[in-house]
């Protein structure tokens, strides 16, 4: 903090977008050689904080210095000739151009004027290693690579930019633990070769071993600024939600009766070679947990339970009776009455630019029209109910989806399954990028909603959320269920030993998940 | 050892395109009634080169996930321009060339104007473009006529030495002068960039709009190429707006033939032209099979929807739904 | 804003006003300029004979604009619309020369046909994912080959029916075209099927985004098939309303459909992504076209310079209002 002159220094910045205020008069100031958190909820400002900085939107007022000269950053291109490079939360690789073309996207290694594409795949080669990511071929396209993978390249990507200042937004969120631990790797000794880095996360552990200074934005200003470590982790929340920190998760209820017939149940399903023989059931009024690390095949489960995925063996049964489910829009039938909140809200949950009406009573237009016909009365009623119950944010039903901060938008995704009123819902990771606020207000939901005899199955990449929401947590590895914890069981020590599919503490071989019916 | 792989799935479509062709080619050659004879080439060439200089001119455009409904027009409007200009001496007559490709150099970039800096969709800005570059081919040309320097004609639609097509030979020159270093340079990657994620090309600091211009630019400049050997095969210009038309789609279908994306991205322009090639030989297998010619339209219609329905066969093995939406 | 209000509009829709799109409003505004400026080359242009005469010329293309825009706002195109309007025509007229029977149902002989070729595209489209700008240039070849071969041995009957003569250029009803009110009836209900139906609603949320569409249980593939079948339906039946005015089918009738029905659309501020857009734009669309083009064969110019204003036309008022926004994330 009591460096002399900032590397880089922004002050007053504000910027509008329509009628709202994303940043008001913020400043921000970083050093070289240091690693500078960013922390706030979403919508804090921190996003176009950084677009600002990256030279992708242009502030309405304010100054931006570096190295103590006044600068502008009219295009992304001229942030990067100035030695600022961001690695995005939306990936900026391009799907059809291979690894090594897109590592060296502006700036590549030339022979007569034409790129010379033999030095261009050595230093790619070289590049994917500093950035850990030897398995990755520098020739493969990169929209055939998994995501985790993608988010290495990027890294390697801006690696090659050789930056000063190097901005991380969320670039952890889609890896595996392993692949974190290589990055926090790189990034010390980014920083002990004397980089400024900005870091952006809402995993607070990654944020205490690697900060040494961090900020903290609430609602377009900087709140607080800290050398790391000097606050507690109840501090740091109260100071980003602006209220008291109390219990993030509710009270569990006692565990449901055994006895309960189950209202889902799975038996051997089994889906190419990312589903293997998985048997599960869920009973009315039961929260579970999927975990185990990213990638194991929870998704490929939840899309194979709605019906998604083709070539799917094994038996799904509704009530003790066997069903075929051939899509969603058998899924959300009111027989079955199965919801799915997808992973990516925005190309998968929400239209963004329709309203938020449309949005929130598309999924359940089929019971609010006769004969295909909307009623538009009824609608109307249902999507005010929800806007109340989720407390739904907006400035008004007929504005766009996209003018939503992302926790409201998530809720839109949430309330708009909740207005078919299912029995049975499926969560993929439906807090990832949202704030703590949102988040706290998604766990009551889900607890009053399971009071109500709702089915839960709930895949969350966040052990914290595993072991706070749910009453039993099914641990995926290679498409298996490795391990199903319950009660005492269910503490972050096992979740990680059976993610990791290490024994931790007496468990049988060969363990098989209890079937209720 | 890998690294061959990638090189392979890179250009696979374009090696399939070329397979598909030589094939239909075979056939084609194996049923005349002349054989693979210099004179059966050279006809067959000459009829090719023309739609693939527009599959060219088109696949620049794709690239970039636009379209371009005025590559007839442009070509039409270059066909009436040359045979007003490309006459006379020597040196006249290279003025006269040059000309041409200058006027359609210009209105690629006119088009790429409008589309980047008057940010329209391409597919609308084109088709109003394309009527306007009609207006002027027929204010130069009310009715067929002109001429062409004969010597520089016969010399670019005749035989080469050992009987190759001149007119090939000139494509041949064309994509080694200019495609190959285009798809080398930065600016070739750019285009293919911009048309695979603009949004990700932006944001990684490429110069997305310099690249969405060259592509109309150079998509002009091969429009141009078509319209003079358009001039050079018939000795006159005529302002006919159904080539116009035919040209434009039948670029499409080339493009398509040729693995090209309409999404952007992906195909280069040496799969277009054999994309071009494949559509010509269409028409050439029905003439030797001696179909009625009343027939062939519907035939060829119908090889167009089963041809672009192959690439379906894909979806069968797609075992995760949501893949079904790219 | 105010100058457009003020005009008559018969096509003034409560619910569609409520919330109007400034590019619907400058669309008006340049019909309204249009107007002067024909009024400046001719007395009778503002006459109300000779507007309504247009509109029913524009009809016609009214009918292809209308199928078009369900389909553009799917994010797909129908490049089929040509030859389809053709088959509309012919396959109606040939209907006639069966005997009575065939004359009675010629119309709907016509409509079918083109509801076949609809049907074709929807499942090129929607079921084997082919992009909808190649595939429907591949129905419109076979339509056009069909056409061909069919009318290239035999001469068939190719006269317009009574009937067909009747709804193209009769006025039955208070002196206003039977094709304005066939117009209005169309509009009217597609209105009503975009914004008051399951149906609409689901295209809109496909054209905007077809992966949540079909997870929030939309049966999306089902939807565009429908779309499709229905602008094969009005473009037919746009062919049969134009074999019905100029008395016969003829080979390429619909060829200067095409270009002009897409333009109507964007100009009526739909876009062309998909997504956005609404019916009242599209009438302001035709009606722009109908009357750029009824300018321009007023005025004694040469085919080119027309060619070259028209082209022109269109991108100024693209520019005007027609623009996508900046790019930004």
């Amino acid at each position: 903090m009591d460096a002399p002159v900032p590397l880089f220094a922004m002050t007053g910045i504000s910027k509008r977008y329509g009628g709202v205020k994303a940043l008001d008069k913020a400043s921000l100031a970083l050093h070289a050689g240091r690693i500078h958190a960013l922390l706030g909820e979403n919508g804090a400002g921190k996003s176009t904080l950084i677009k600002i900085m990256s030279g992708v939107v242009q502030p309405d007022e304010g100054s931006l210095e570096f190295d103590g000269r006044a600068v502008r950053f009219p295009a992304p291109a001229a942030a990067n000739d100035a030695g600022i490079v961001c690695i995005f939360q939306e990936l900026s690789l391009i799907p059809d151009l291979s690894v090594a073309d897109n590592i060296f996207i502006a700036m590549p290694p030339r022979r007569f004027g034409l790129i010379d594409r033999k030095t261009q795949r050595r230093m790619a080669e070289e590049w994917l290693a500093l950035a850990g990511a030897e398995d990755v071929h520098p020739l493969a396209p990169v929209k055939d690579l998994p995501l985790s993978r993608r988010q290495m390249v990027e890294i390697a990507k801006a690696l090659a930019r050789r930056p000063r200042i190097l901005i991380l937004d969320e670039a952890t969120s889609a890896l595996t633990a392993a692949d974190v631990g290589k990055i926090l790797a790189v990034l010390k000794r980014l920083r002990s070769e004397g980089l400024a880095l900005l870091y952006i996360s809402h995993r607070m552990q990654e944020i205490e071993e690697l900060a040494d200074d961090c900020t903290i934005f609430r609602n377009g200003c900087n709140v607080a600024s800290y050398p790391a470590g000097t606050k507690s982790h109840g501090e740091v929340v109260e100071l980003m939600i602006g209220r008291e920190y109390s219990h993030v998760f509710p009270p569990k209820p006692p565990p449901v009766q055994a006895a309960t017939p189950p209202i889902l149940e799975a038996r051997g399903l089994t889906w190419t070679n990312r589903l293997r023989d998985i048997s599960l059931a869920v009973r009315p009024g039961e929260i579970v947990g999927l975990g185990g690390l990213d990638g194991q095949g929870q998704r490929e489960l939840l899309l194979a339970l709605f019906g998604v995925l083709r070539g799917v063996t094994g038996e799904i049964r509704i009530e003790g009776s066997p069903v075929a489910i051939g899509g969603p829009s058998a899924a959300k039938a009111a027989r079955i009455g199965m919801a799915l909140i997808p992973e990516d809200r925005k190309t998968e949950g929400l239209m963004l630019p329709m309203s938020v009406r449309d949005n929130l009573s598309f999924a359940a237009l089929g019971g609010l029209s006769t004969g295909g016909f909307i009623d538009r009365t009824a609608e109307a009623r249902a999507v005010d109910e929800m806007l109340r119950l989720l407390a739904i944010k907006t400035e008004g039903i007929d504005v766009p989806v996209a003018t939503l901060s992302g926790g409201n938008q998530q809720k839109v995704v949430i309330a708009k399954w909740l207005m078919m009123a299912p029995r049975i819902i499926l969560l993929n990771d439906p807090t990832r990028g949202i704030d703590v606020g949102t988040k706290q207000e998604i766990y009551q939901l889900l607890r009053q909603l399971a009071d109500r005899g709702v089915a839960i199955l709930f895949y969350s990449t966040d052990y914290d959320e595993l072991i706070g929401c749910c009453e039993r947590v099914l641990v995926l590895y290679d498409g298996r269920i490795g391990r199903e914890l319950a009660g005492n069981e269910l503490t972050e020590r096992a979740l990680v030993g059976s993610a990791l599919n290490i024994a931790t503490d007496t468990e049988e071989a060969g363990y098989a998940p209890a079937i209720g019916a | 050892m890998s690294d061959w792989r990638y090189r392979v799935a890179e250009h696979r479509s374009t090696l399939l395109a070329a397979l598909v062709f030589v094939a239909m080619f075979a056939i084609y050659v194996g049923n005349h009634s002349a054989g693979f004879s210099a004179n059966v080439v050279q006809t067959a060439a000459n009829k090719g080169v023309l739609l693939a200089f527009l599959a060219i001119a088109q696949t620049f455009v794709v690239l970039t996930s636009g379209i371009d409904l005025s590559v007839g027009a442009m070509f039409i409007l270059t066909n009436c321009l040359a045979s007003w200009i490309v006459v006379g001496s020597a040196a006249m007559t290279a003025l006269g060339v040059a000309g041409v490709l200058l006027a359609g150099l210009v209105c690629g970039a006119v088009n790429g104007a409008i589309v980047i800096f008057g940010r329209l969709q391409p597919i609308v800005a084109t088709i109003a473009s394309g009527a306007v570059y009609f207006g002027i081919a027929l204010a130069l040309r009310p009715n067929p006529g002109g001429d062409v320097s004969s010597d520089l004609a016969d010399m670019l639609t005749g035989q080469l030495w050992g009987g190759i097509p001149a007119s090939l030979v000139v494509l041949f020159a064309v994509i080694l002068a200019i495609w190959l270093p285009f798809r080398r340079s930065s600016l070739g990657r750019a285009v293919y960039a911009v048309g695979s994620s603009e949004v990700a090309a932006y944001m990684s600091g490429v110069a997305t709009r310099r690249a969405k211009f060259a592509a109309y630019t150079l998509s002009g400049l091969f429009a141009a190429m078509g319209g003079l050997m358009l001039t050079f095969f018939t000795y006159s210009g005529e302002a006919s707006s159904a080539n116009a038309a035919t040209y434009t789609l039948n670029s499409i279908a080339a493009v398509v033939l040729g693995g090209v994306s309409l999404f952007g991205g992906t195909g280069s322009a040496v799969g277009a032209i054999f994309g071009a090639l494949i559509f010509r030989t269409i028409n050439d297998l029905l003439f030797v099979f001696d179909l009625d010619p009343l027939w062939q339209p519907l035939f060829l219609g119908i090889v167009l929807l089963i041809s672009v329905c192959i690439g379906s066969v894909r979806l069968l093995r797609i075992r995760n739904r949501l893949d079904l939406f790219g | 804003m105010s100058q457009d209000q003020a005009k008559p509009a018969p096509f003034r829709l409560a619910p569609v006003l409520r919330s109007i799109d400034p590019a619907i409003a400058t669309a008006f505004a340049c019909i309204v300029a249009l107007l002067l400026v024909g009024s400046l080359y001719s007395s009778n242009f503002l006459s109300a004979d000779y507007l309504l005469q247009q509109i029913q010329v524009g009809s016609f293309l009214a009918m292809a604009a209308t199928g078009m825009m369900i389909v553009v706002l799917l994010g797909q195109i129908d490049l089929s619309v040509p030859w389809v309007m053709t088959v509309g025509a012919m396959m109606s007229t040939a209907a006639a020369g069966w005997g009575p029977v065939g004359s009675w149902c010629a119309i709907p002989i016509g409509i079918l046909c083109g509801m076949l070729f609809g049907l074709v595209n929807g499942i090129g489209v929607a079921y084997l994912r082919v992009p909808s700008m190649i595939f429907t240039l591949g129905t419109n070849a076979v339509a056009q080959g069909l056409m061909i071969m069919r009318t290239g041995g035999a001469a068939p009957q190719d006269m317009a029916t009574a009937a067909m003569r009747t709804l193209a250029t009769g006025r039955v009803v208070a002196d206003i075209p039977n094709a304005l009110w066939i117009w209005m009836l169309i509009g009217v209900s597609t209105v009503f099927l975009l914004r008051r139906t399951t149906f609409g609603r689901s295209v809109y949320a496909i054209g905007n985004s077809e992966r949540a569409a079909y997870l929030s249980g939309s049966r999306t593939r089902r939807i565009t098939v429908l779309a499709f079948v229905m602008s094969g339906a009005l473009s037919a039946f746009g062919g049969v309303l134009l074999a019905g005015y100029s008395t016969k089918a003829y080979q390429g009738m619909g060829d200067p459909y095409l270009l002009p029905a897409i333009a109507a659309v964007v100009l009526g501020g739909t876009s062309i992504l998909g997504g956005r857009g609404t019916y009242l734009g599209t009438v302001a669309g035709v009606i722009l076209i109908t009357l750029l083009q009824s300018i321009l064969s007023i005025m004694q110019i040469d085919e080119s310079i027309r060619q070259i204003v028209y082209g022109l036309t269109i991108i100024l008022m693209l520019l005007l209002y027609g623009r996508s926004a900046i790019l930004r994330t």
